[in-house]
């Protein structure tokens, strides 16, 4: 296997882009990645996105964009594993890269959420969790999460307040950030006065409807030595699976595929969650973001809650989590996810984050979940 | 999207709670399986799911899908059932500030909502307090 790094990345301004198709949305991100690469050429490309069919009735995109992108024929593919479909699209284009197969890939996510109603949306985005066995009734995706956190409230003794505080962080962080959906804070005060959802989740617990893209571009490390390019190494990929369906789970507060995605990222990059200097997680509601940092062992069981109020994860804690602001701030349009956790890290390990740069940040994890967890994608990532 | 032929399929579970048990590991399954997760048998008798069972955690959907807008808000909750088995469906007939964790409910045949004004009458199981 070879040696991978990142040599380019882009993302621009998420939010309701009434204006722009999918299309437009995709290709003026991915030309951003293509221009800090300093490439014009590709040898293939994966998009993660979800569910194109159900938001634009687009399906087959992986041709179009590659296509709108000037690249056609190179082979392009669109992957999913619902919300985690952009983390899937770095591991497989790291696979072809490291395998010899091609040299430069680019891995990126795309979703246009906003082209239906909310109803519409909830019920896409649903399609995410059983349908037979969830969907049927009437349970939609703060409805399960809702569930992980009135359990974990039980269990542990996590507190309203808690959870607010990943809020109001994760928004302080997307404050500093420009191609954040809501660049704005809040207060524990306002999260938990704000409009009930799936009790006891409220709105300002939910991470929003986006329309949004992100890609990132791959190569030999050798061939970005040649070329001159900072380099970003992408040092251990994991990928696992849990049941889509939560109530199957021996323990619903308890992400054992993100447990075993991050299992096997730090074997292979030889690193402990001690080494890590900062972590985008898969904050879809502030409850994931207390049970991942859990699970990716940053934390002990049930802990969750305090580290956020304790400042453990702020930047300058002890571990940093989700300088960009997270799904929370910066947006959720759930296929490109993963690939802007991607952008995040290396403008991080690169000290181009502006106002929000963790001093000497070297080494970067990012965890991008699907569903209720039922997949999840761990990557770690080292300066060189 | 709930088809004829899709109801049709889904009755034994919806109207019976047909399950299936794994004879050498002991786990119960619901909906059936064709292999145990846990001993990757592939020998499972059909069985017959728990009629109660204890709530492990629940919450109030105000925000739902169009099929169920004119129900919001109301109760879902994943119970778990007398034989191990965990379950997810409405809990009803009673006030929401009654449902607590922990709390004993059996499962009631009930409909659970209607494809349009001219579409199927869909039914189900759901949770009462006991």
């Amino acid at each position: 296997m070879r040696d991978v790094a990142v040599i380019g990345v882009g993302i621009t301004k998420w939010g309701e882009l009434w204006e722009k198709s999918l299309r437009t949305i995709f290709v003026e991100t991915a030309l951003l990645a293509l221009d800090d690469a300093g490439v014009d050429r590709l040898d293939s490309m994966y998009v993660g996105c979800m569910t194109s069919g159900l938001f634009v009735g687009q399906e087959h995109i992986a041709s179009m964009l590659a296509d709108y992108l000037g690249q056609n024929p190179i082979p392009a593919a669109r992957v999913e594993t619902a919300c985690s479909s952009g983390g899937l699209a770095l591991r497989l284009g790291y696979i072809e890269v490291a395998s010899g197969m091609n040299d430069v890939v680019l891995v990126g996510g795309i979703e246009k959420m906003t082209d239906v109603s909310g109803y519409e949306a909830t019920y896409a985005l649903g399609t995410a969790a059983d349908q037979e066995y969830e969907g049927y009734h009437g349970l939609t995706f703060p409805g399960l999460y809702a569930l992980m956190a009135r359990a974990h409230m039980d269990k542990y003794g996590t507190t309203r307040e808690q959870l607010a505080q990943v809020a109001v962080k994760n928004h302080q962080n997307g404050s500093k950030n420009p191609v954040a959906q809501f660049p704005f804070k809040v207060t524990v005060e306002q999260v938990v006065n704000s409009v009930m959802i799936a009790d006891p989740l409220r709105i300002l617990d939910c991470s929003p409807i986006t329309d949004g893209a992100a890609a990132a571009i791959l190569c030999p490390v050798e061939m970005a030595k040649k070329m001159n390019k900072p380099i970003i190494k992408i040092i251990g990929t994991g990928h696992a699976t849990d049941t889509i369906a939560l109530s199957s789970r021996k323990d619903i507060t308890w992400l054992e595929a993100t447990y075993q995605a991050a299992k096997q990222a730090y074997a292979m990059a030889d690193k402990k969650p001690e080494d890590i200097d900062l972590v985008e997680v898969h904050d879809c509601f502030t409850i994931a973001e207390i049970c991942v940092t859990e699970a990716l062992g940053f934390v002990e069981k049930g802990k969750g809650g305090k580290a956020v109020e304790e400042g453990v994860t702020a930047i300058g804690g002890k571990i940093p989590v989700n300088t960009s602001g997270g799904l929370k701030s910066k947006g959720h349009p759930v296929g490109a996810t993963g690939a802007a956790q991607i952008v995040e890290i290396v403008e991080q390990l690169r000290g181009q984050a502006g106002d929000r740069q963790v001093k000497n940040a070297r080494i970067g994890m990012a965890q991008n979940m699907g569903g209720s967890g039922g997949s999840t994608l761990v990557h770690i990532f080292e300066r060189e | 999207m709930t088809t004829p032929s899709r109801y049709w399929r889904e009755i034994p579970q919806r109207y019976r709670l047909e399950a299936n048990k794994c004879e050498s590991c002991g786990m119960s399954f619901f909906p059936p399986r064709l292999i145990c997760p846990e001993c990757k048998n592939r020998d499972l008798v059909p069985t017959k799911l728990a009629q109660a069972g204890k709530v492990i955690s629940y919450t109030i959907i105000r925000v739902p899908p169009h099929q169920f807008s004119d129900q919001a808000p109301y109760a879902v909750g994943i119970v778990e059932l007398d034989d191990g088995v965990k379950l997810t469906a409405q809990i009803v007939d009673c006030d929401f500030e009654e449902i607590k964790i922990g709390q004993r409910v059996k499962i009631e045949f009930r409909k659970i909502f209607q494809e349009g004004e001219s579409g199927i009458l869909c039914y189900g199981y759901k949770f009462v307090p006991e």
